[in-house]
């Protein structure tokens, strides 16, 4: 790891500050990402924000008919809270499986969704429950905001605050974990609001998470899995990797798709 | 440099430490207690798992600094009086290691799991929740039966969490 200058604000106003006048800065949320890139010199920021002490970017509230959960939210506070398990139990299932116990100790929502891993969980969960990211400066839905691979609509200067869910009718994420990594080889999540069904899938595209149509079409004329009989995901414009080819991948997105859609009802 | 200021097993400690200096490193080199692992660096492991105000973290993805103020307990922080902790009894009487390296993160993730899930666990609760933990001697068996006996044994002990 390179030598950084540490910084520790305690207000959002703070971390923007610094954000914008230090040069070559970066936000440490949980740090279960960007710690082990430094380790590994792909990142040397010389300037790191912490925002663990920043207090207004914690916790979880329900909002008339959406769930608002702060940025600097951990992975297991969301898994047990009894806000989400209520309103979106989709979701706090989700949370529940990301890596393991203690990396879900630290791990942020925020820090997820900023760094927009292409095989990371809580995307697929933005997408398909078309959330909203709320930021320092401005809201921003779910579908304009994941841009590609480890890209976000996300400017210079700034901060992912909270992010709003509203609350599905009926929503479930399954994914089909590496064994060694935990992230998604295949992560599917469907949501279904009012008439409306939203499939976003995780691990698989090239391009990072995504929404697929033909699965959406056939799910808002009936929302079960036998649905998806005959709906096959496209191998071209997947991941191929060691783990998996474009194929096989292609595969898991149907047999995904189906098992949230069981879970979403509930067999 | 940086000052930090944390308790480490009931003890109020300071340093000056450049900011790169990580939860582990802090503990081993500054602290001089080698009890926590470093196992792969990466976060994968656990090794190197410890208790960050009651949360079982992985230490070497924490910068020291991160946790100023915090109340941090390793695995010399478990027994207490020269009495070992009812977990590390249970692993020593299941013999829940072999070369026990892994054995100081595994018995600080399991005394979490109690804390988190109670004194009753089943073997797949057990399996599940040491997903952060990797032994590469054991196949794993005398660790379930050993934290499963631990947990129970946690319930009738003074020291039920971590002396934090």
């Amino acid at each position: 790891m390179y030598a950084f200058t540490y910084h520790r604000p305690e207000t959002i106003r703070q971390a923007a500050g610094l954000l914008s006048r230090k040069e070559d800065a970066k936000l440490l949320a949980g740090g279960h990402t960007l710690l082990p890139t430094m380790k590994q010199r792909l990142a040397s920021p010389g300037n790191v924000v912490d925002l663990g002490k920043v207090a207004e970017m914690k916790g979880i509230e329900r909002k008339g008919r959406a769930v608002v959960i702060g940025a600097m939210t951990t992975h297991a506070d969301v898994a047990g809270s009894p806000i989400v398990q209520e309103a979106i139990p989709g979701l706090a299932a989700l949370a529940g499986n990301i890596g393991d116990p203690h990396v879900r100790n630290r791990g942020t929502i925020g820090g997820s969704v900023a760094n927009n891993d292409p095989a990371a969980d809580y995307p697929a969960a933005c997408l398909a429950m078309g959330a909203t990211i709320i930021t320092n400066k401005r809201k921003i839905a779910a579908d304009d905001f994941f841009q590609g691979m480890f890209d976000t609509a996300l400017e210079e200067g700034e901060i992912i605050t909270r992010i709003s869910f509203p609350m599905p009718g009926k929503a479930a994420y399954m994914k089909f974990p590496n064994p060694a990594s935990r992230y998604a080889l295949v992560g599917v999540c469907v949501a279904k609001r009012g008439s409306e069904v939203r499939v976003a899938v995780t691990g698989a595209g090239a391009s990072g998470v995504f929404r697929w149509a033909e699965a959406e079409a056939a799910l808002a004329k009936r929302f079960s899995s036998k649905s998806l009989d005959g709906v096959k995901a496209k191998a071209a414009g997947l991941n191929a990797d060691i783990h998996a080819d474009a194929e096989y991948r292609a595969h898991l997105i149907g047999v995904m798709a189906r098992r949230a859609v069981d879970a979403a009802v509930g067999k | 440099m940086a000052a930090v200021s944390m308790t480490v097993n009931g003890h109020s400690v300071t340093a000056d430490i450049d900011p790169r200096t990580l939860l582990v490193q802090f503990i081993r080199d500054n602290q001089r207690l080698t009890g926590t692992h470093v196992g792969c660096d990466t976060s994968q492991c656990g090794a190197c798992v410890v208790h960050v105000d009651g949360k079982a973290v992985k230490s070497c993805t924490l910068l020291a600094l991160q946790c100023d103020g915090s109340n941090v307990t390793t695995i010399e922080g478990l027994a207490a009086g020269g009495v070992l902790h009812p977990m590390q009894e249970a692993f020593r009487e299941h013999h829940g290691l072999q070369c026990g390296f892994c054995t100081p993160g595994m018995i600080m993730s399991a005394v979490d799991i109690v804390n988190r899930k109670g004194n009753n666990l089943d073997e797949h609760t057990i399996r599940e929740e040491l997903e952060g933990n990797i032994c590469r001697c054991t196949g794993y068996h005398n660790i379930v039966k050993a934290v499963e006996a631990g947990a129970k044994a946690m319930a009738g002990s003074s020291m039920k969490r971590a002396a934090e």
